[in-house]
């Protein structure tokens, strides 16, 4: 490990391997730090992403994919299911063990520098500019200077504090999950199942992800508006009890997604966040892979021609933001609408809501005749749904 | 106070995130509360999806 590099790359998820990735490929130096011993693991992610949105940046590998998703079932309250195809998308649930593996893979073959157990614990700062981080490597004590850090430190994000970023997510907008690898169940290999409303999972869902033969992620995410009165594991047991009581739970995890609106500043002079750490999830379904490899794919290039210029300030990072904008900021915005929207609706409106689409036969029955019905309280985001839905 | 019932917790920071005044570090398989700066908002206590943390009267 060197005392200097062109960019520090902090925490080793798709987005900052994304960003490491595309940094080493311009040519400039870069490290890799993550404070866990291992890339990929432990797991925090109910692991679903999209085939056209991977596809963007890498060659998608079988080794990756434990199923593959061709449609949604949706279940109301009262446990009405409403079966829905994907009529373009297909998607996967991914082994993100081996996913970011292979992610970091790239990034090193590529040039850049990979350590874990490397704990950045503050920033390096020279008149008020960060300069480098302060680290703990293998317990040892190490400060390394950097022209630019890259925040790939996920929703703990404490980069972007201590680099003066307001990262602060609201408690309704911070989902409060927990997920349970689950074998012995008898699922459907190739469709994900969704439960909705309060009876379920106020302010967000719980989520059945097939892995494969016999085999899914069975997780929740509650708003953290709800979770005072009961936690997100408590209405996650009662569901398993009630469902799957001989299932076998294989690893427990838990964790936060930031369903928020995009941070209007994710840059500082010498700082970017990509990925979680920048709130770069879906608000409405909580997927955040594709956009954080986005994030983090465009942060790097950024970086590349700030270090090439010379110039690392704001002002030369901006074109990142603002191609962020351009990318997915205003998807990112009608999701958070439609959640919003949606997230209100009470158990009795989601019970007639999966009943009137029901009528809707299962060949016209789509995504945006779902969201539409929805909505339909307020018919002014209707043009969101149709434009955040039209490829799925 | 907010106390941690620490092996019980699986260090995934959702209480980081929500916490206003930076006062929780989270490692690989390590908790601390800088109580000192601690609020006793009690965001944390709320948001942790495995309740391992909570609030205790102070001794």
């Amino acid at each position: 490990m060197k005392s200097e590099y062109d960019v520090v790359v902090v925490g080793g998820g798709p987005a900052g391997s994304m960003a490491a990735w595309e940094v080493a490929k311009g040519g400039a130096t870069v490290c890799m730090l993550e404070k866990d011993r291992d890339i990929g693991y432990p797991v925090r992610c109910g692991e679903a992403a999209g085939d056209s949105g991977l596809r963007q940046f890498v060659e998608i590998k079988k080794s990756w994919i434990a199923a593959t998703i061709t449609g949604a079932v949706l279940v109301s309250p009262n446990d009405t299911s409403v079966k829905v195809g994907f009529s373009k998308e297909t998607g996967y649930i991914l082994h993100r063990r081996i996913f970011d593996y292979d992610l970091s893979r790239y990034a090193a073959n590529a040039g850049a520098e990979v350590y874990t157990k490397a704990y950045v614990k503050g920033l390096l700062k020279s008149d008020g500019k960060v300069t480098g981080v302060i680290m703990d490597h293998l317990g040892t004590e190490k400060e390394i200077n950097a022209k630019i850090i890259i925040g790939a430190d996920g929703l703990t994000s404490r980069i972007g504090r201590w680099g003066g970023l307001n990262t602060q997510i609201r408690m309704k907008d911070m989902e409060s999950c927990v997920q349970y690898s689950v074998s012995n169940i008898d699922v459907d290999p190739n469709n994900m199942i969704m439960y909705v409303g309060n009876r379920f999972a106020p302010g967000g869902y719980l989520w059945v992800f097939p892995k494969g033969d016999k085999f899914a992620n069975i997780g929740i995410g509650i708003s953290g508006k709800y979770a005072k009165e009961k936690s997100a594991k408590e209405y996650l047991d009662e569901y398993m009890a009630r469902e799957f009581p001989n299932a076998a739970i294989l690893t427990t995890m838990c964790g936060g997604v930031p369903c928020a609106k995009p941070m209007l500043k994710p840059i500082t002079d010498g700082l970017m966040l990509v990925g979680d750490a920048a709130h770069q999830v879906n608000p409405m379904t909580g997927g955040g892979i594709v956009s954080g490899m986005k994030g983090g794919w465009i942060a790097g290039q950024v970086a590349v021609n700030a270090i090439k210029a010379g110039d690392t300030s704001e002002k030369m990072l901006q074109s990142y933001p603002d191609r962020l904008r351009k990318d997915f900021g205003k998807n990112h915005e009608r999701f958070y609408k439609i959640k919003e929207a949606t997230f209100q609706l009470c158990d009795d409106d989601l019970n007639s809501i999966a009943e009137s689409v029901l009528k809707i036969p299962y060949e016209k029955r789509t995504l945006t005749s779902v969201f539409k019905a929805a909505v339909f309280k307020k018919p002014s985001l209707i043009i969101d749904v149709l434009k955040v839905l039209s490829g799925v | 106070m907010i106390k941690i019932i620490e092996n019980k917790c699986d260090f995934c920071g959702t209480c980081v995130s929500v916490c206003p005044v930076d006062c929780i570090e989270v490692r690989e398989a390590s908790i601390e509360i800088d109580h000192p700066v601690c609020i006793d908002c009690d965001l944390c206590v709320q948001i942790c999806p495995i309740l391992v943390l909570e609030t205790v009267n102070e001794v």
